[in-house]
C-alpha cells in the first residue's frame, strides 16, 4: 500500500469534498434506523400500548438539563470548526475538548438517571415504553459515546496540524446526535403531548 | 383454469379461479406479446443477417412512442385487473353475509381444536361440541369463524375454499365461508411456527345436514372416528380417490413419530 | 476538473513496493482485491446455498429416505435448511455478488479513477462481511441447531426460545444478517462517494453506465429500507436475550410489526439485487448487439420509479397477515402499478435489439436468458398482487416458483452474464467457449425444469414449508409426488453443470487463451485499462468525451467509439 491515498479520494466531481459527502450518507443512513425505532414508538403509543403513562416518570429536569448541555457542546464544536478553518489548531483542540466534556457531562446524567431507575425497580422489562426508552436512550448514548472517542482521536491529529478539516466532520455527526436528542426528548420526557 | 387442479368447494372459490382466469388472460397477452418480439428480434437481428447496426438513441418522440403507447395500454389493463382483485378480495374479506352458523379454530404448536357452536348456534355455551385437528360444516350454510392463536403465529388455511387467514396471538380474527360442495379437504396451517409447521394439518369435512347430525351425535357418544386420522391412514376422500396414492411405506420416522404423539 | 490536475495524478501510481502475500490478497486495500474476494465468498455461499436447497428439495422427492451427502432430514433440519437456504441466497450470494463484487471491482474502472475514495472503509467492509459468514456458520452447530422461523423469521416464533426451540440459533442467525447489513453500510457510503465525485474529468451523470447508476440507486434504496429494520433487529434481539416484549402479544407487543419493518425492508430489497443485474445486462446487450441502448434517460426514470413504488407495496405481503383489510386495497393498486415502470424498462430493452446485429457470445446468451425468465418472474407476480388472488396464492408453490423465476435469473444467470462478460478483464484470460456452452445451456434447460414445475405445484395449493407433504392428503397424491421428483432431478442435474464452471473458472485463470484489454470493443472505460488492470488501474487516467453507449455511429469506420477516445473512430 502507498503512503498517499487513492487519486479518487482527492476528486470532487460534485465540488463537495469527498469526506464530507461520506459523512452526510453516513448519517442519512442513520437518520432512517432512528427513524424507525421513533416510528415504532409512536405507533405503540397512539395504539395505546400499555405503559405509556410512565413518561411521567422520567426526569425530565435531568433531560432538559441533558439537551441543554448537548446544546452547548453543539456550540462548541462549532467554534473549534471555525478555528480550524482559521488554522488555529489550539484553539480548535481546546474547543474540541470542551465539546468532549458536554458529551461526559450528559453521559454521567444519563448514568444516574439510569442509576436511579434501576434503584426504583424500573428496568427493561418493565413494560414495552420503559423497553422503548432504555433502547432509544441507550444507542443514542452509545452514539454520543461513540462521538466522544473519535473527537478525542482527531483532536491530537489537529493540534499535531494535519486533517484539520475533521474538525467539521465530528461537527456534523455532533449535530445529528444533538437532533437526536431533541427529537428523543420530548417524545421520552414530555409526558403529554 | 385452477379447478384443473383443486377443486372449488366454496361460495367464493368460482370468483377467484374467475379473477385467475382474467389475471392469466390479461397478463398472458401481454407476456406472450413480450417474449415473441423478443424472441423474433433476437433471431432477426443477429449478427450473420444483420451485419451492421443502425444507430437509434430512443430519445426522438417517433422512436420512443415505441416503448410509451404500450405502456399507457398496461396502465389500461392494470386497472381492470385491480378492479377485478378488489372485487374479490372485498367479497372474502371485508364483508360478513348473515350467519347459519359459527365456528372458532384455535390453533397452538403444532395442532388445531375446533369449537363447534352446536345447536344454538351460539359459541361458549355448554352445546358447544370440540374437536381437535378435525373440523365439521354442512354444506350451503354461512359459517362465520374466529380464528385465535395460544402461542405463535399460524394461519388457518383450506385451499379448496380458496380461503387464508393469519392467526395472532391476543386476537380474534373473522371472517367467513360458504361450503359448497360435500367431502373431506386440507386444512392447513400456513404460516411458519416452528419444527412441527409440517404436521400441522386437519381436515374439514363438508356434510350433508343428515350426515352432519350424525357425526356431532356420534362425537358426543364417544363413538367418531376422526376423519383427518382416517385420511393420514388410508389416503383421501371420494374427490381424489382417481389420483393413486403416494404409498404409505415412504413415511419417514418422523412421520410415525409426531402422529403417535397425538 | 481541469486537464492539469489529470497530469500530475498520472504520476501518482509510480512507486510500486513488492508486497507480500498477505498484504496483497487478503488485506488488501485494493478495490479489485475485494471486489475478487466477494465474489469468490459470494460464489463459495452459493454453493453452500445450492447445497441446502439439494439437501431440502431430496428430502421433498423422496420423502423419509436417507439423503446422500446429507442424511436425514428432521422437520426441524428441513425449516434450518428452507430458513438459511433463503438467507444465504439473498444476504449472501446475491448482495455480495451483484453489488458487492462487480461494484468493488468495476465502479472505479468504470468510472475511470484508480481506486474507492475510501480504499480502508472497504477493507473493513470485506472483513465484516467475513465475520459474519462465520456467525452464520457457527449459528449452525450450537445446541438446538441453526435458526428454521423463515427467512421473514416472524416473532414470537423468533423471539421466544420456547416456541423456535432454537435459543442461539434465532440470536446467532440475527446478529449474522446484521453484521452483513452492517458490512454492506460501509460499503455502500463508499460506492456512493466514489461515484459522485471520482469520476473521470470531462464524465457527466449521463455518461455513467447504466451498471454504475443501478448499483448506487440499489445502495440508496437499500439505505433508506434497511434502517428500519435494524432498528427492527435491535428490538427483536432484545426481546431473544433480554426479555423484552416489543413483538409479544401477551405482554403488549405487535407481533405485525416486524411484519411491517421487515417487509419494508423487504420489498425494496428484491429490487436492490433486481437493478445491478439490470444494470450488467444493459451493458452486455449494447455491447454484443452493437446498439446504442434504447432511451438510456427513459431507463433511468423508469429504475428510479420503481424504486420510489417500491416503498409503497411492502404490505402486498401481509394481505392475509391479519392487516387492515381496507389497507390491503391501496397496496393491490400500487403493487400492480409498478409493472407499468419495469415493463417499460424491459421494452426499452428489447427495443435495443432492435436494428441490432447480435452477437451470441457467452455473456449475450445468459443477458438473454435473463431477460426471458425474468419475463416469466414478473408477470407471475400479478397474480400475487391482485389481493384477491392472493388469497389462494399466499404462501403457496406459486409464490415460490415466481420468486425463483425474479432471483434466479438475477443472481445465477445475471452473475453468470457478469462472470462471463468480465472475467477477461479480471484476469486477464479468456474462458474456454465449449465449456461455457454446456454450461449454459445445462443450467438454463434445467433451471426451468426445476421452477415451472413449481407453477403447478401451487395451483393446486401446496404451501411452502413443508418438509413432508403425507400429512396433506390432497398433496399426497402420485401425480404431485411425480411432479416433486421432476423438479429435483432437474435440481440435481442443474448442479452437476455447475461443475464444467467451476473448472472453467479456475482452469482458465491458469490456461485460458491470454485476452487483450478490449476483446469485445466495448466502450466504457474498463475496457481501457490492461486486462488484468494493475494497482492503481489505469496507465494514464483517462478523460471521458462522451456516453458509454456510442456504438455503430454512422461517420466511424468501427462500430464502437471508446468513451476516452477524443477522436472519431
Ligand atoms: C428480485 C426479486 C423479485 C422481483 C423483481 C419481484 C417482483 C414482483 N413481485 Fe415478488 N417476491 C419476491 C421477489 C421478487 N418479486 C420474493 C422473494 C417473494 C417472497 C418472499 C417470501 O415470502 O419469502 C415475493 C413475493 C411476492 C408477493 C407476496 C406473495 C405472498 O407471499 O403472498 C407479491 C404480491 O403481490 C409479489 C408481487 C410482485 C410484483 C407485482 C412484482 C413486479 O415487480 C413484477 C413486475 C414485472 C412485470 C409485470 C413483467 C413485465 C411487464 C410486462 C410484460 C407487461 C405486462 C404486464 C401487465 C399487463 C400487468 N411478490
Ligand atoms: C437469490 C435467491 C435464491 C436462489 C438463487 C435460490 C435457488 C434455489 N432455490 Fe430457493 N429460496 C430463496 C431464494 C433463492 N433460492 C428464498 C428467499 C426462499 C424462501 C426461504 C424461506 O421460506 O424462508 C427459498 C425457498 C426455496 C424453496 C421452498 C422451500 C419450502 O418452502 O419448503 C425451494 C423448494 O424447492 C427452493 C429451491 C431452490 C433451488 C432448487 C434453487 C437452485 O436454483 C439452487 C441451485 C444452486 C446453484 C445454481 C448454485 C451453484 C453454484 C455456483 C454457481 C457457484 C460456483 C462456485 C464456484 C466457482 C466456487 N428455494
Ligand atoms: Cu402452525 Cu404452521
Ligand atoms: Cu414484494
Amino acid at each position: 500500500m502507498s503512503m498517499h491515498g487513492p487519486i479518487a479520494t482527492g476528486r470532487t466531481a460534485t465540488g463537495i469534498p469527498t469526506a464530507r459527502l461520506a459523512v452526510w450518507w453516513l448519517l442519512s443512513s442513520e437518520v432512517f434506523i432512528f427513524g424507525g425505532l421513533i416510528a415504532c414508538f409512536l405507533l405503540f403509543k397512539f395504539n395505546g400500548a400499555p405503559g405509556f403513562q410512565d413518561a411521567v416518570l422520567t426526569v425530565t429536569w435531568a433531560g432538559a438539563f441533558n439537551t441543554f448541555v448537548l446544546l452547548t457542546s453543539s456550540l462548541t464544536i462549532v467554534l473549534a470548526h471555525d478555528a480550524a478553518e482559521h488554522g488555529d489548531k489550539d484553539r480548535a483542540f481546546k474547543y474540541i475538548w470542551f465539546t468532549i466534556f458536554g458529551g461526559l457531562v450528559f453521559m454521567c446524567v444519563k448514568a444516574y438517571e439510569y442509576g436511579s431507575k434501576i434503584a426504583h425497580g424500573v428496568g427493561f422489562t418493565t413494560n414495552i415504553f420503559w423497553s422503548f426508552y432504555f433502547t432509544m436512550t441507550g444507542l443514542h448514548a452509545l452514539h454520543v459515546l461513540g462521538g466522544m472517542v473519535i473527537m478525542g482521536m482527531v483532536s491530537f491529529d489537529i493540534r499535531k496540524g494535519y486533517n484539520l478539516h475533521r474538525a467539521e466532520l465530528v461537527g456534523l455527526y455532533w449535530h445529528f446526535v444533538d437532533i437526536v436528542w431533541i427529537f428523543l426528548f420530548p417524545i421520552l420526557y414530555i409526558a403529554n403531548f | 383454469m385452477l379447478d384443473y387442479f383443486i377443486p372449488r368447494a366454496s361460495s367464493f372459490s368460482g370468483d377467484m379461479d374467475g379473477l385467475f382466469n382474467l389475471i392469466v388472460y390479461g397478463v398472458g397477452f401481454w407476456f406472450v406479446l413480450t417474449l415473441s418480439v423478443l424472441v423474433y428480434f433476437m433471431i432477426r437481428f443477429r449478427h450473420s443477417v444483420s451485419p451492421k447496426a443502425a444507430y437509434i438513441t430512443g430519445e426522438k418522440h417517433s422512436e420512443s412512442k415505441w416503448v410509451h403507447w404500450p405502456h399507457y395500454a398496461i396502465i389500461v389493463f392494470d386497472v381492470v385487473l385491480i378492479a377485478g382483485a378488489i372485487m374479490v378480495w372485498v367479497q372474502v374479506k371485508q364483508t360478513l353475509p348473515p350467519k347459519d352458523d359459527i365456528i372458532r379454530a384455535v390453533g397452538q404448536q403444532w395442532s388445531w381444536s375446533f369449537v363447534h357452536s352446536g345447536p344454538d348456534g351460539k359459541l361458549d355455551t355448554e352445546d358447544d361440541v370440540l374437536t381437535v385437528n378435525d373440523l365439521h360444516v354442512e354444506v350451503g350454510k354461512v359459517y362465520h369463524f374466529e380464528l385465535q392463536s395460544r402461542d405463535v403465529l399460524h394461519n388457518f388455511s383450506i385451499p379448496a375454499f380458496r380461503l387464508k387467514q393469519d392467526m395472532i396471538p391476543g386476537r380474534t380474527i373473522t371472517g367467513w365461508f360458504e361450503p359448497t360442495q360435500e367431502g373431506t379437504f386440507d386444512l392447513q396451517c400456513a404460516e411458519m411456527c416452528g419444527h412441527g409447521h409440517g404436521i400441522m394439518g386437519a381436515a374439514i369435512t363438508v356434510h350433508s345436514p343428515e350426515s352432519y347430525q350424525a357425526t356431532m351425535e356420534a362425537i358426543q357418544n364417544g363413538t367418531y372416528e376422526s376423519e383427518y386420522l382416517k385420511r393420514l391412514k388410508e389416503g383421501s376422500t371420494p374427490i381424489n380417490a382417481k389420483r393413486p396414492q403416494v404409498s404409505q411405506n415412504e413415511a419417514s420416522p418422523y412421520t410415525e413419530k409426531l402422529l403417535s404423539s397425538f | 476538473m481541469s486537464q492539469a490536475t489529470t497530469m500530475t495524478e498520472a504520476h501518482a501510481h509510480d512507486v510500486h513496493h513488492e508486497e507480500s502475500f498477505w498484504t496483497k490478497y487478503i488485506f488488501s486495500v485494493d478495490h479489485k482485491v475485494i471486489g475478487l474476494q466477494y465474489m469468490f465468498l459470494g460464489l463459495f455461499m452459493a454453493l453452500v446455498g445450492g447445497y441446502f436447497a439439494y439437501s431440502f428439495r431430496m428430502q421433498l422427492a423422496f420423502p423419509g429416505q436417507e439423503v446422500p451427502l446429507y442424511g436425514l432430514v428432521s422437520p426441524a433440519e428441513y425449516n434450518m435448511l428452507v430458513t438459511n437456504h433463503g438467507t444465504i441466497m439473498i444476504f449472501w450470494v446475491a448482495m455480495p455478488v451483484l453489488i458487492a463484487a462487480f461494484g468493488n471491482y468495476m465502479i472505479p474502472l468504470m468510472i475511470g479513477c484508480d481506486d474507492m475514495v475510501f480504499p480502508r472503509l472497504n477493507r473493513l467492509s470485506i472483513q465484516v462481511f467475513f465475520v459474519s459468514i462465520v456467525v452464520l456458520f457457527i449459528s449452525f452447530f450450537v445446541e438446538g441447531g441453526g435458526f428454521g422461523g423463515a427467512w421473514t423469521s416472524y416473532p414470537p416464533l423468533s423471539s421466544v426460545a420456547e416456541y423456535s426451540l432454537t435459543n442461539w440459533g434465532s440470536s446467532l442467525w440475527l446478529l449474522a444478517v446484521a453484521l452483513e447489513i452492517v458490512a454492506f453500510l460501509i460499503g455502500g457510503i463508499n460506492f456512493l462517494t466514489t461515484t459522485m465525485n471520482s469520476r473521470a474529468p470531462g464524465m457527466r451523470m449521463t455518461d455513467v453506465p447504466i451498471a454504475v447508476w443501478t448499483i448506487n440507486i440499489a445502495v440508496i434504496m437499500f439505505m433508506a429500507s434497511v434502517g428500519p429494520l435494524v432498528a427492527g433487529a435491535v428490538m427483536l434481539f432484545m426481546d431473544q436475550r433480554l426479555g423484552t416484549t416489543f413483538f409479544l402479544p401477551s405482554a403488549g407487543g405487535d407481533p405485525v410489526l416486524w411484519q411491517h419493518l421487515f417487509w419494508f425492508f423487504g420489498h425494496p430489497e428484491v429490487y436492490v439485487v433486481l437493478f445491478p443485474a439490470m444494470g450488467i445486462v444493459a451493458d452486455i446487450i449494447t455491447t454484443f448487439s452493437r446498439k446504442k441502448l434504447f432511451g438510456y434517460r427513459a431507463i433511468l426514470y423508469t429504475i428510479i420509479a420503481t424504486g420510489a413504488l417500491s416503498f409503497v407495496v411492502w404490505a402486498h405481503h401481509q394481505f392475509v397477515a391479519g392487516i387492515d383489510p381496507r389497507m390491503a386495497n391501496i397496496f393491490a393498486v400500487t403493487t400492480l402499478l409498478i409493472s407499468v415502470p419495469i415493463a417499460e424498462m424491459l421494452f426499452c430493452y428489447i427495443a435495443t435489439l432492435y436494428g441490432g446485429s447480435i452477437r451470441y457470445e457467452l455473456p449475450m446468451k445468459w443477458a438473454m436468458a435473463f431477460l426471458i425468465s425474468f419475463l416469466v418472474g414478473g408477470v407471475t407476480g400479478i397474480p400475487l398482487g391482485a389481493s384477491g388472488m392472493d388469497i389462494f396464492f399466499h404462501d403457496t408453490y406459486f409464490v415460490i416458483a415466481h420468486f425463483h423465476y425474479t432471483f434466479f435469473p438475477i443472481a445465477i444467470l445475471a452473475m453468470f452474464a457478469a462472470i462471463y462478460y468480465w472475467y477477461p478483464k479480471m484476469f486477464g484470460r479468456h474462458m474456454n467457449k465449449l465449456l461455457g456452452e454446456i454450461h449454459f445451456w445445462g443450467t438454463f434447460l434445467t433451471f426451468n425444469g426445476l421452477f415451472l414445475p413449481l407453477f403447478l405445484v401451487g395451483m393446486a395449493g401446496q404451501h411452502r414449508r413443508i418438509y413432508n407433504y403425507q400429512h396433506f392428503p390432497d398433496l399426497a397424491s402420485a401425480d404431485l409426488q411425480g411432479i416433486r421428483i421432476f423438479a429435483t432431478t432437474s435440481l440435481v442435474l442443474l448442479l452437476l453443470f455447475q461443475i464444467p464452471f467451476i473448472w472453467n473458472f479456475f482452469a482458465s485463470m491458469v490456461t485460458g487463451e491470454k485476452a487483450e484489454a478490449n476483446p469485445w470493443k466495448a466502450n466504457s472505460l474498463e475496457w481501457v485499462a490492461p486486462s488484468p488492470p494493475p494497482h492503481g488501474n489505469f496507465k494514464e487516467l483517462p478523460t471521458v468525451y462522451r456516453g458509454p453507449y456510442e456504438y455503430s455511429v454512422p461517420g466511424n469506420r468501427e462500430d464502437y467509439w471508446p468513451q476516452h477516445m477524443p477522436d472519431r473512430n
